[in-house]
């Protein structure tokens, strides 16, 4: 069965098959399938450790967000598939209650605690530095000095971030390859850096295609050199906003709109199922995740919260924790440009052209942000 | 509940005019117990959900069906597995509300703002006015007395004071605008709060983005925290703002049932066109009851971001302002009232995380529960017409004199 897995995986990302069967096979199993990291993980599953409490603390979204809660959640959940641990949980829904969550979590005799969301950064830092004894990681957070900005973690916190401008930038050179108008749009939920680093992602590929082939592809919505301005729908749960944020952007001629607004996000989908344009979808593969858009997506963004929020219980739960910061990357798979989509029909060169960039990337030529 | 049920409807349409308090008090009683019932009902329903929702439950639930013939062990099945999970559900709930000191403290530290912002509807309520504004009142508070606590460095006491100053006065500013707009040009104060929510909101993540409102090194929309000395002094682990949520309470008593502007309230609250014809100045009143509102708002989020010590963001009401409303209905618009059901409401809240930790039961259920409970108190006849039919079926001879009284 593993094996059948990875073989998939394999077979996905050599031919770069398109066929939304073999994904669907995938996604029974679990949420991301793309990352290599994964697999690796999966492959050497043997140890159980039914004596650890591994527990996770949402933010305000709570974890049926359809976005980053969620995903991090499904981490939990696999690590009790995987390594059969016991879990717990609390979902905060206004920021007064992390600490209270996480306290009642520890009392509920939790081995290590999962925090979702920058916003509980502080209430993470005072827990670990009162519970010496429990581990502690807080996904989208890395904690520094307040003067100097170094690094200072407590010796029990890690932090999990995740540089998704790097898939977002293969997302922007494959969206203007793709765009036949010469215009493409991306929007945003929350004028915040772990929203507007897609975006900037996104432009800086589209930039990037235009110097690489002569081309004038334009993006709507967002300009790296103007932080102040951008489309944003100011809400992550609100799809009408983000249905007419994208019509908008379709309006002027925009074939492939990017949203980066969680479930308001879903309304671009739909706009750009409605007009018969490409969508590419963020943090999950929306062939997986929103189903019912798969054919218009070229892609999606992949952000693997849920494999490193597996790895770091495990590696608690194993013993080997460090306070040392994770960052997901294109080098280490915690970040990923998922298969294209089943009629995205990209051509052999541009996918070997993404593929070349893609190694830019990781070698530090090109830098993305 | 079968011998007492009729006496309390009998008693109220009889003025016992040589004990008015008495009267008063027993007045209260049909209200009690409908609330009570109310809260019990909500309890039953969320106690249905429990069980059915129950892993063990609806796995029994299927080899019934699938097995009719061993009927009655899966019944007992069902019985026993609801029974545990409800059990556990329940006791989870009220150890986490009043189990043990920390969870005491919980409750209390998560009703000091809900009574405050419930104050903050209830005083409105009785001027005839319904504002759905506390979450806007509460946000601009937030800002006003956030930035005041991070940025100076004033000596302890000093800058508390000047803290939740900042706050109040920045409620109370938008509560004003709503009255001003009431009694200028007669705008419906459900649509301007509303509206103003979102203004409020909004001008919140425009501070936030802004490098005076940021932590130093930081882009994010997350305010530094607000600093020790203008935080709420702590006495046996509870924050000064508890007991001012009761000062609170007792001030809008007062004002409401003792001073003249809270006559005047009344009054307009009762019946505008006729106090205006008495010689009243319904503006002074909707800008003054408003204002008030705003205050009390402001005074609400001080309990949260000053006593928690939190930092400031477009989260940091989170619900509240909208349960506030439900606090109020449920309080029946008293202060006492409301007093009674933010308790209620905050050991509701307090519970559920003891349920969510220790039971996994998902914190929903317990929104369902509140708003149950509220949909329950609004709907007495409903309530009544249960209770009567128990009692049909129990006492029918005792029908004929109920009927008569």
């Amino acid at each position: 069965m593993k094996t059948a897995r990875i073989a998939a995986v394999a077979a996905i990302a050599a031919l770069a098959l398109t066929a939304c069967g073999d994904r669907e096979d995938d996604g029974d199993n679990g949420s991301d399938n793309n990352s290599p990291s994964e697999s690796e993980t999966t492959s050497e599953a043997a140890e159980q450790y039914p004596d650890f409490k591994a527990c996770m603390v949402s933010d305000s979204g709570g974890f049926d967000d359809k976005s980053f809660n969620q995903t991090s959640h499904d981490g939990l959940e696999n690590a009790a598939a995987t390594y059969g641990v016991q879990t717990a949980e609390a979902e905060s829904s206004d920021p007064s209650q992390f600490a209270d969550n996480i306290d009642s979590l520890i009392n509920q005799d939790c081995n290590q605690v999962t925090t979702v969301g920058f916003l509980l950064g502080d209430a993470t830092r005072a827990a670990a530095e009162a519970n010496p004894d429990v581990d502690f990681a807080i996904v989208d957070f890395e904690f520094t000095d307040a003067e100097t900005f170094e690094p200072n973690p407590p010796e029990n916190a890690k932090g999990l971030t995740f540089d998704t401008g790097q898939p977002s930038f293969l997302a922007g050179y494959l969206a203007a390859a793709k765009s036949e108008t010469g215009v493409v749009g991306t929007f945003g939920g929350l004028n915040i850096p772990t929203v507007t680093i897609f975006m900037t992602g996104f432009a800086q590929g589209v930039d990037y295609y235009n110097e690489q082939n002569d081309g004038a592809v334009e993006v709507l919505g967002w300009d790296p050199a103007n932080p102040e301005g951008g489309s944003f729908t100011n809400d992550f749960e609100d799809k009408t906003a983000g249905q007419s944020l994208a019509e908008e952007m379709i309006g002027q001629g925009a074939d492939v709109i990017f949203p980066v607004a969680g479930p308001a996000g879903l309304g671009g989908l739909q706009a750009a199922q409605d007009n018969d344009v490409w969508g590419i979808w963020v943090d999950t593969d929306g062939c997986v995740s929103a189903a019912e858009y798969c054919d218009s997506l070229l892609t999606s963004v992949v952000k693997g919260m849920d494999v490193a929020v597996e790895q770091a219980i495990l590696d608690s739960a194993s013993g080997t924790f460090t306070n040392e910061v994770y960052r997901g990357t294109l080098a280490d798979g915690g970040v990923s440009l998922a298969p294209y989509g089943p009629n995205a029909d990209v051509d052999d060169d541009l996918a070997a052209e993404i593929e070349e960039i893609k190694q830019l990337i990781i070698d530090g030529e090109i830098t993305v942000g | 509940m079968t011998a007492m049920s009729p006496a309390p409807e009998a008693i109220v349409p009889e003025p016992d005019a040589d004990k008015p308090e008495v009267r008063d008090l027993r007045s209260w009683l049909p209200t009690v117990r409908d609330t009570l019932l109310a809260i019990l009902l909500a309890l039953a329903v969320g106690a249905f959900l429990i069980a059915i929702s129950d892993d063990e439950v609806i796995e029994a639930i299927g080899n019934l069906f699938t097995y009719p013939g061993s009927f009655f062990i899966y019944a007992g099945d069902i019985l026993r597995y609801s029974g545990q999970a409800i059990w556990e559900a329940y006791s989870a709930l009220v150890d986490g509300a009043v189990g043990s000191g920390s969870s005491l403290q919980r409750t209390l530290e998560r009703s000091a703002p809900l009574i405050c912002a419930g104050l903050a509807v209830t005083i409105a309520f009785r001027a005839g006015l319904f504002n759905i504004g506390a979450t806007g009142q509460m946000l601009v508070g937030a800002l006003a007395a956030g930035y005041v606590g991070f940025t100076y460095d004033l000596p302890p006491g000093v800058h508390l004071v000047a803290a939740v100053t900042a706050g109040v006065l920045a409620g109370a500013l938008w509560g004003g605008i709503v009255g001003v707009l009431k009694a200028q040009t007669g705008a419906h104060e459900v649509i301007t709060t509303i509206m103003l929510n979102q203004v409020a909101r909004f001008t919140v993540l425009y501070f936030l983005a802004k490098d005076a409102f940021q932590r130093p090194g930081s882009d994010n929309l997350l305010s530094p925290a607000v600093a020790d000395n203008a935080t709420y002094p702590t006495l046996f682990g509870l924050h000064l703002g508890i007991p001012l949520a009761l000062v609170a309470a007792v001030g809008v008593w007062w004002l409401l049932e003792r001073s003249r502007l809270g006559f005047e309230m009344r009054a307009v609250g009762a019946n505008p066109d006729a106090s205006r014809t008495a010689g009243m100045s319904i503006s002074k009143v909707y800008i003054s009851t408003m204002a008030i509102a705003g205050l009390l708002s402001g005074l609400a989020v001080t309990m949260i971001l000053l006593g928690l010590q939190q930092s400031v963001t477009d989260q940091v009401v989170g619900s509240v302002g909208f349960d506030a409303i439900t606090v109020a209905l449920l309080g029946r618009a008293t202060p006492l009232g409301t007093v009674l059901a933010g308790l209620l409401f905050g050991a509701l809240s307090a519970g559920g995380l003891g349920m969510q930790t220790s039971a996994g039961v998902p914190p929903e259920l317990i929104q369902v529960v509140q708003a149950l409970i509220v949909l329950f108190v609004a709907a007495p006849a409903l309530i009544r017409g249960l209770a009567r039919i128990r009692r049909r079926k129990k006492t029918a001879t005792a029908e004929p004199k109920g009927a008569a009284a």
